[in-house]
């Protein structure tokens, strides 16, 4: 099995787009409504990574 | 009466509980059974590449240990996590990919990797759960 080293961005990008399309997958009702779903949460789950990062940041100093 | 009731509930036993095990057996199987391809293929794929990085990134698999709360509930909420990945857990403890806990942020995102694909893997066995007792399409 090969070794992957992924950054912490990275990581948490493929976290955000597996876990997107999977809430996409079984939360909607129809296609649209499902690729909608999908493309927001990951959205949300990016400006989260980003926010946080800086808060992160700014809180060290 | 009562054993038409009985009757009713084996039924729809019959109808979830296969569509269940296979969709914990392998991620989005369930979907296939039910004859949704699209979605059980995607629910594969996702199941399927998060749990492959987590074990390329030699994240840890849990065993159950049960101590303080905290310990408790880490180790066999995470323990259930891991085999709710059902086959993929399985085939790579068998085949010896569980790894020990070490130090480092790649092998702890592993770690969440591993969790966190049999976490989406059981919600893709609700969504099928519901789709065989009618309660969604």
């Amino acid at each position: 099995m090969p070794k992957m080293n992924l950054s912490h961005f990275e990581a948490a990008v493929l976290f955000a787009l597996f876990s997107s399309i999977v809430l996409g997958v079984i939360t909607k009702r129809s296609d649209a409504e499902r690729l909608r779903y999908g493309l927001r949460c990951f959205a949300y789950f990016i400006a989260a990574l980003i926010g946080l990062g800086w808060l992160m940041r700014l809180g060290h100093g | 009466m009562a054993t038409d009731q009985s009757k009713s509930t084996a039924t729809a036993v019959r109808a979830w509980a296969p569509v269940v095990a296979l969709g914990w057996l392998i991620p989005g199987g369930g979907h296939f059974l039910l004859k949704r391809k699209g979605r059980g293929t995607l629910l594969l794929v996702s199941v399927l590449s998060m749990f492959l990085l987590g074990l390329m990134m030699r994240g840890m698999m849990f065993q159950p240990q049960t101590g303080d709360i905290l310990t408790t509930i880490i180790y066999v909420g995470g323990f259930v996590g891991d085999l709710a990945s059902g086959l993929l857990y399985l085939l790579a403890t068998w085949l010896g990919y569980s790894q020990i806990d070490m130090a480092g942020h790649v092998h702890d995102y592993g770690t969440k990797f591993l969790v966190a694909a049999g976490l989406l893997n059981i919600l893709a066995m609700e969504d099928a759960y519901e789709i065989a007792i009618g309660k969604k399409d």
